[in-house]
This record gives structure tokens, sequence and C-alpha cells, in this order.
């Protein structure tokens, strides 16, 4: 009897021991979390209902919700708001380009290693020395893309960042390229997880191409297509560095400009941080809520393997 | 389906191996199919190789309008006037000055954190990792300037800490990935190393941190990569022009050098800018690849 007492106790003791230790590890990212996460969100709340800049006063003057009205009769955020939906697009652009190409890949192609390689360049390089590149690639006198079309054509080409319509799919253009060697690379992955024998039982029972595709690839990549969706959602909301090195004022009418690039001139030009604040809760509340949809959505198409 | 999968491989396991001869058609089109890839790569890597031959080229070869690929005269001097600009080698100091404290910190506060949420037990546990994983949900927007805020009142804008201490602190999704790949290796070292006496510091030390050497390694550089490349909290938080990094540096290249067309200049500026990431990527795509394969079957 009175040496498993003596073990309990002794036991309980190590465990204190652990917890103590195992909190002391992760006590550094803990207190990141704290200071640079918990504290600033709290501090954007409060000071969203601030008429704040800085130089002032942040509890003098306090307006309550009157940043957010503002914000939302101005029509300069219902623009940069629908840019950013529109720039959008390319995500259902690059996912179907990317199942495709990374199904052709599948096939076990010769060069697979040296495609996938190249695919992926972009992903990796420096957003800011990409976005000067297509610049480059874009301008209209003496861009890549306009004397090609000179070339080929004897024509002008568009003015691929000029112009008010042009310039959103020249941004499309520019995201899809720079991200869509990730999306070939996790939908390789997947289509690698699926097991052959589906296919071949399909094959056994007469399926064609087009039913093993929709019945047995489709289904079983849906949880990277969530995936792939959720991220490029949640990235597509904070377009923002290649907006402003390609079109350093928004471009022509504001027509490049997105919400992030708003919050951007707002807080950090215009020097009215309160209203920024606001402007950034309010991108927090899309993006939450748009998730949340997704992730409340998500048992009615994603399947899991097995 | 799936049971009747595994009937249909049970009752034809002989043709099993039969079916994977590719006929002439499926050749035909394995042979289209990789013209079609080719294409791709090429549109996909053509910009940069642009960007390199743009490099070369002089301002007149540049300012035709016609379309040409190859530099002719070949100029290099581009890439000297690019490297003694006093900015431009400053830029390059300043992304390493950020760079080895927060690797070295950073790297070592997140395997220990790593090691504690896989190997360890304490009550909280799963609420402070799930706290911890949330925050890659939240947007960097929303916290910029609070932390600029932040920054400034603690008087670290006139200097590179508003881009080091946080990094210091760890960083959630390389101790995910630690964690993930702590979970292959048995807990029996673990209790092996508690009856031995050995420390827990000294078990995460002497043991573990050897064996997570190459996923530490991987992400060690995704993260080189990721503040190599980071552009937005370097333009937020760095008031003076002597601690630009080198993002913000060929930024403000492109800005200027453009209005005088000197695209050359540009262009050189960039191709160094993006060699240290692609250098890196092209001797360890494979590890850098499987790690990004993984985050999305998880």
């Amino acid at each position: 009897m009175k040496p498993k007492v003596k073990e309990k106790i002794r036991l309980s003791a190590m465990a204190k021991r652990e917890e103590r230790w195992g909190l002391l590890f992760v006590a550094p990212p803990l207190i990141g979390f704290a200071l640079f996460m918990a504290y600033p969100i709290i501090f954007a709340v409060i000071a969203s209902m601030s008429k704040w800049t800085g130089m002032n006063s942040l509890w003098g003057n306090m307006v309550g919700l009157q940043n957010y009205g503002k914000i939302l009769t101005d029509l300069k955020f219902w623009k940069s708001m629908g840019t950013t939906v529109i720039y959008m697009i390319g995500i259902p652009i690059g996912m179907i380009l990317g199942m495709l190409i990374a199904m052709a890949l599948n096939r076990k192609l010769p060069l697979k290693r040296a495609l996938t390689t190249m695919y992926y360049v972009p992903v990796v390089s420096s957003l800011v020395a990409v976005a000067i590149l297509w610049a480059w690639v874009f301008n209209y006198d003496y861009g890549l893309l306009n004397s090609i079309i000179k070339g080929l054509t004897g024509m002008h080409g568009p003015n691929w960042l000029g112009d008010a319509a042009m310039v959103k799919i020249s941004m499309i253009i520019f995201m899809v390229w720079k991200g869509l060697g990730g999306t070939i690379i996790l939908y390789l992955a997947g289509l690698q997880n699926i097991p052959r024998d589906y296919y071949e039982a399909a094959e056994i029972d007469g399926a064609n191409g087009w039913h093993k595709f929709k019945n047995i690839t489709l289904p079983l990549l849906s949880p990277v297509t969530f995936y792939v969706l959720i991220t490029s959602l949640i990235g597509g909301f904070q377009v923002f560095v290649e907006v402003q090195v390609m079109t350093p004022n928004g471009g022509p009418n504001y027509s490049s400009a997105t919400v992030v690039f708003y919050l951007f001139e707002k807080a950090f030009s215009n020097g009215q941080l309160g209203y920024g604040c606001a402007v950034a809760v309010l991108l927090a509340i899309i993006i939450f809520i748009i998730t949340a949809i997704n992730f409340k959505g998500q048992n009615k198409w994603v399947q899991t393997v097995e | 389906m799936s049971e009747a999968v595994v009937r249909k491989r049970i009752t034809n396991n002989a043709d099993y191996k039969s079916s994977k001869v590719t006929s002439p058609k499926q050749k035909a089109i394995n042979a289209i199919l990789l013209i079609v890839l080719l294409l791709v790569a090429v549109i996909m890597v053509f910009p940069l190789v642009y960007m390199v031959a743009t490099s070369f080229m002089t301002k007149n070869q540049i300012l035709s309008g016609q379309f040409s690929v190859i530099p002719d005269p070949v100029l290099i001097g581009k890439y000297a006037e690019v490297l003694s600009k006093g900015q431009f080698i400053s830029g390059i100091l300043n992304t390493i000055k950020v760079e080895i404290p927060v690797l070295l910190i950073g790297g070592f506060t997140s395997s220990l954190a790593a090691f504690a949420f896989a190997k360890m037990r304490f009550r909280g546990k799963g609420l402070v990792f799930l706290l911890l994983l949330a925050t890659i949900m939240i947007p960097f927007a929303v916290v910029m300037i609070p932390q600029y805020v932040l920054f400034t009142k603690l008087h670290w804008t006139d200097s590179l800490l508003p881009l080091i201490i946080p990094g210091c602190f760890g960083n959630i999704s390389m101790i995910f990935f630690l964690r993930q790949n702590l979970y292959s290796i048995p807990s029996d070292l673990m209790d092996a190393a508690k009856l031995d006496g050995c420390g827990y510091f000294k078990t995460y030390y002497k043991i573990f941190l050897p064996l997570m050497k190459g996923a530490l390694g991987t992400q060690l550089m995704l993260w080189f990569m990721g503040i190599w490349n980071d552009y937005l909290a370097p333009t937020i938080f760095l008031r003076s022009e002597k601690n630009w990094t080198l993002q913000v540096v060929i930024r403000s290249f492109n800005s200027y050098y453009a209005i005088q067309s000197d695209y050359a200049l540009i262009m050189a500026a960039s191709v160094i800018a993006l060699l240290p990431t692609l250098v890196l990527f092209f001797i360890f795509q494979r590890m850098i690849i499987e790690s990004i394969a993984i985050s999305g079957i998880k």
C-alpha cells in the first residue's frame, strides 16, 4: 500500500514538472501571438471607432460607428471592393488550368520533374520583382506583348495597364501566371493519392474517360479543391503588392485598386488611422464570413479518401 | 463503391497488369499533351527569360518596339551599375540582417514549441495550439496599422527591429509542420529519456532536434524565401531609406528609373533580387515541392 501512494505522488510531481517545462517551451510563440496578433486586433477594433490620426488622442476622438458609415457610403470603397471581387475570376481559371495540367502530368509523361519545376518558378519568385517585370511586359509602347502583337498583326496592341477595363484583365493574367504552379503541385499531390485500382475497376465496368473524371477524379480531388479555394479566397481579399507596383496610383480612374490598396492609401498616405482600422475590421469580417460559409458548405461537396 | 472496387480487384487480378499497356492511341494523346505542357512551361518561364534578356540590352534595342529576345549588342554594364549603387548593396545587407537573427532565434523557438506540442503533456495544449493556428487565417492587413503604431511607440521604426523581433517569437506554420514531422518519430524515445532522468530541454536538444533536422532545414529555407521576398511589412514599418530591405529598394528603383526608361537597369536589379531564391529552389526543389504538396493533403 505504502509504495503505491509514494509512486502516485512522485508521478504527479513529474507531471507537474513536465507541464511547467511544456508551457515554457510554447511561451515564445504564445507571447508573440499576444503582442503582435491579439493586442493589434483588439486595438484595431477600438481604433476603428475613433477619428484618430496617430497625432491626436485616440480616446478623445471616439465617434462610434461613424467611420463604418462613411466607408459604406464611399464610392471609392465600393469600387475597390468590386475590383477585388473581379480579380477573383482568376481563382476558378487557375483551378481549372491547374487541375487539367496536373492530370496531364500525372500520365507518367517524360520530363515531368522538369516541367513541374518550370511551372513552380513564378511561385518562388519575388512578387515585387515579377510585378516589375510584368509592368514591363505590359508596357504600351515597348513591352513584350505589344511588340509581339505588332510583329504578328502590324497593329498596336491594347493599353494593358492604362485602360480602365483592360487593367483588370491584365492583373488577372498576372495573378494566374504567378499562382498556377502552386495549384498544379497541390492537384498533382492529390492525384497521386488516388489509388490506381479505382480507375482500373471503373475501366472494367466500362466507364469512359469522362465518367472516370466525373465519378473518381473530381470527387477525390475535392479536398484539394477546397483547400485551394479557401486559401485563394483569403489571399484574394488581400491583393495589394502587385497593384501598387504595376499601377502606383490605383490605375486609370482608380480601376485597378483593391480594398487593401484603399486601406493602405487611407491609413498611410492620408494618415486616417482610425478610418483605416475600420476598413481592416470590415475586411476581416468579410473574410471570416466567406471562410465560415465555405466550411459550412464543405460537407455538401468535399469528400475524403476511404 | 469501394466494396465493388475491392471485389473487382480480386476477381480480375489476372489482367491487372495487361491494362497498363499503352495503346497507339494513348501514345498519340500523350505526345499531344506533352506538347501542350511544354507550351505552358514556355509561357511560365518566358517572361523571366525576357527579364534576363532585357537586362543585357541597350536602350536603343529596348525602345525599338520590335520583338527581340537576343540582346544585340550584349551590354553587361548594367549589373555593375546596379551593384555600384550604395542603396542596392545596403538593401541586400539589411535583408541579411533580418534573415540571420530571425532564422536562428525563430527557428529555435519554433522547433522547441513544436517539440512541446508533439511530445509533451500539459494542460491547455490543444487550446493553445488551436489559438496559434487560427492566426494563419488572420489577414496581415487587419493587424498592420496597430502593429505600425506599436512599433512607432517603441521607437523601432528607425531600425530593422519591426522585421526582426516578431519573427523571433516563432513561426506558426513552421511549428505546424515540425509538429507533424515529430509525430512520425516514436514517443518511446521520450519515455526512455525521461527514465534516464534526461531533462526536457536536453531531450529536445540532444535527441529530437537532430531527428527533425531535415524538416527543419526545409522549413527554414521556405522562411528564408518568405523574408527575402517580403515587401509589405518593410514598406510600412521602415521609415528611413537607410534601413530599406532589398524588395523596397528594387521597387523604388522601378519608380525612379522607369521615368528615364532605363529598363535594362530595372531588370538587372530585379534579376539579382530573384537569384538567391531561384538558386535555392533549383537546388532543393524536391524538398520544397514535397512540403508544399503536404500542406494541401495534410
